[in-house]
């Protein structure tokens, strides 16, 4: 706006003065109309403000520059008088338009915000019906057939169903959890509660509480014992992580490799999840971030919350966080997080 | 032993999994399929019995495959759906499902909708005399009995009553029973419905207010027990 303003006094200020230098061979009339033409100039690109402001600038400029007597705010004639008034009004009515295109530009944009919000809200609520609704019915349905039927059932299928549940609960429990990352990321809520974390400690948590969602999939961790401590909020690391780990989990074939890695490169701890799936279409990654983004044509599951938590968990951090895929297959996840460390050795010696 | 085959299309593995050891376990024979294509592949080379359809599958809808079973394949077809929209069911039930399910769902509701609509394949439709409970319908004479004694039905009840008695167990969405018993164009018209099932309620039920015949299903129809 201040720019706005500055631009449009300069514009009336450098056609005054052009206009001045050769009013001995243009008629103070003309003047007028150039002034108004840059009025109107600045009406099609400016907002209200600046307009106005150019309107009066110019009036004041045309009646003390050009107008007889010169070098005062007095008019004696009366077309003198007749034409300032006409050129005061058109101005003025050039502002009043420009005020109503742009309240009718921000109205429009402001429909398309509030049907973009509707849409991104259904979408939300469908895939969160499905994603909440299939663990349900699967904790339902075995628990009703493992009371019904507990006779007929083999111990291979007993133990199967309990199996189901015990999935199916880890599943629910994530979705909850990211309902309420979401909530805190969205209303700004998020306070980082940095601690000093084993970093090997937490990842091997996590591997832990992932493992019954596993299907054949082997995941793979060598820790490195050489790693400093990390000053970290250990509760999001953790979220970050299974968002990442169970996300590769859903999306790639049985049978693949899950590999989890962590470093420490200048100051920063380096994590970085990768698997040897079918890799991540390379048009599509610009938006894998993106809330409620979904792979077109994915199988159903997943809410398309995960990795914009994830995202949002790691911008806490100041962190950063990049997706590419691997040369030879699978898709890898790269956190890079700086962090405080400590030796501890140091701490030894205290 | 029943040993019926149904085959399952669902693409949530632990659904899958529930539901073949919860069918199995009730001695069916079961066929599991992941997506729309394998499942249609399956029901060419094995025709079931009865086929639980998932309608949120991931390469095509399952109103599609609905459509496109519907083209040669004549039994039972119960929707599975987590989207308990009315508007979903309602167009599964009019391009030709046989019932539906929303998820999560009871065990027990399932086997007894499965029962019912495999009795219902193996019943002859043709006969004339269709009973249920304490009515008896006779197609021929047009007539219609309660504990043997003869119940007064206008013309358009009994039309209700026999569509209704032909279809037990189904769930009839209003547009199906309206086309059905007047004719293309009073689709909309589910007041006439409303007092016609009201008056057959009366006739028919102990307690028109507590029915245990025709059953409403909101926002979506009515189910004959």
């Amino acid at each position: 706006m201040p720019k706005q303003c500055f631009i449009s006094i300069v514009m009336v200020l450098l056609v005054s003065t052009f206009c001045f230098f050769t009013s001995k061979y243009i008629d103070y009339r003309i003047t007028a109309l150039i002034l108004l033409m840059t009025v109107s100039l600045v009406a099609m690109a400016f907002e209200i403000f600046p307009v106005l402001l150019t309107a009066i600038l110019s009036g004041l400029i045309l009646n003390f520059f050009f107008i007889q007597p010169l070098f005062t705010f007095h008019i004696t004639n009366t077309e003198d008088i007749l034409l300032f008034f006409m050129y005061f009004i058109i101005a003025l009515v050039n502002t009043v338009l420009t005020f109503k295109i742009r309240e009718a530009e921000n109205k429009a944009r402001d429909k398309d915000e509030k049907e973009k919000t509707i849409k991104l809200y259904n979408t939300l609520l469908n895939s969160l019906s499905h994603e909440l609704r299939t663990p349900i019915a699967t904790i339902i349905g075995a628990i009703d057939t493992l009371k019904e039927n507990k006779i007929k059932l083999s111990e291979k299928n007993q133990n199967d169903l309990l199996e189901e549940i015990d999935k199916a609960s880890i599943r629910l429990n994530r979705q909850v959890e990211n309902l309420l990352n979401m909530s805190r990321l969205e209303t700004g809520m998020l306070k980082l509660n940095q601690d000093w974390c084993d970093i090997n400690e937490l990842l091997f948590t996590v591997i832990q509480k992932i493992m019954p969602l596993k299907n054949n999939h082997i995941i793979r961790f060598n820790p490195d014992e050489k790693l400093p401590i990390f000053k970290l909020d250990s509760g999001l690391i953790e979220e970050i992580v299974q968002n990442l780990v169970t996300n590769a989990i859903q999306y790639t074939p049985k049978n693949s490799i899950i590999t989890i890695k962590v470093a420490f490169e200048f100051n920063n701890c380096v994590l970085s999840v990768s698997d040897n799936g079918n890799g991540f279409p390379e048009n599509e990654i610009q938006f894998a971030f993106d809330k409620f983004f979904r792979l077109p044509n994915t199988k159903t599951g997943g809410s398309g919350l995960g990795l914009s938590i994830v995202k949002g968990f790691v911008e806490a951090h100041n962190g950063t966080i990049k997706l590419e895929n691997n040369s030879n297959s699978g898709a890898c996840f790269t956190i890079t997080i700086p962090t405080e460390t400590s030796y501890l050795n140091n701490l030894k010696n205290e | 032993m029943n040993k019926a085959e149904i085959l399952i299309i669902d693409d949530e593995a632990p659904i899958r999994k529930l539901l073949e050891i919860t069918l199995e376990s009730n001695d069916y024979k079961v066929w599991l399929a992941e997506t729309g294509k394998e499942g249609i592949l399956l029901a060419v080379n094995h025709p079931p019995e009865l086929i639980l359809l998932d309608i949120g599958l991931p390469d095509k809808s399952g109103h599609e495959i609905l459509k496109e079973l519907r083209t040669w394949y004549a039994k039972a077809i119960i929707i599975l759906s987590v989207q308990s929209s009315e508007e979903d069911i309602v167009k599964a039930l009019d391009n030709g499902a046989t019932d539906y399910l929303t998820k999560p769902f009871r065990t027990a509701e399932l086997m007894a909708r499965i029962r019912s609509v495999i009795r219902r394949n193996q019943l002859q439709n043709d006969n004339s005399i269709l009973t249920c409970d304490d009515l008896l319908i006779d197609f021929g004479a047009r007539v219609v009995k309660r504990n043997k004694l003869l119940l007064k039905l206008t013309s358009t009840e009994f039309n209700l009553l026999a569509l209704f008695m032909k279809n037990e167990g189904r769930v009839l969405t209003h547009q199906y029973i309206l086309k059905e018993i007047w004719g293309v164009g009073y689709q909309t018209e589910t007041q006439y419905l409303r007092v016609f099932v009201a008056t057959l309620r009366k006739k028919i039920e102990i307690n028109p207010n507590q029915p245990i015949h025709i059953i409403t299903e909101s926002g979506i129809g009515y189910r004959f027990n």
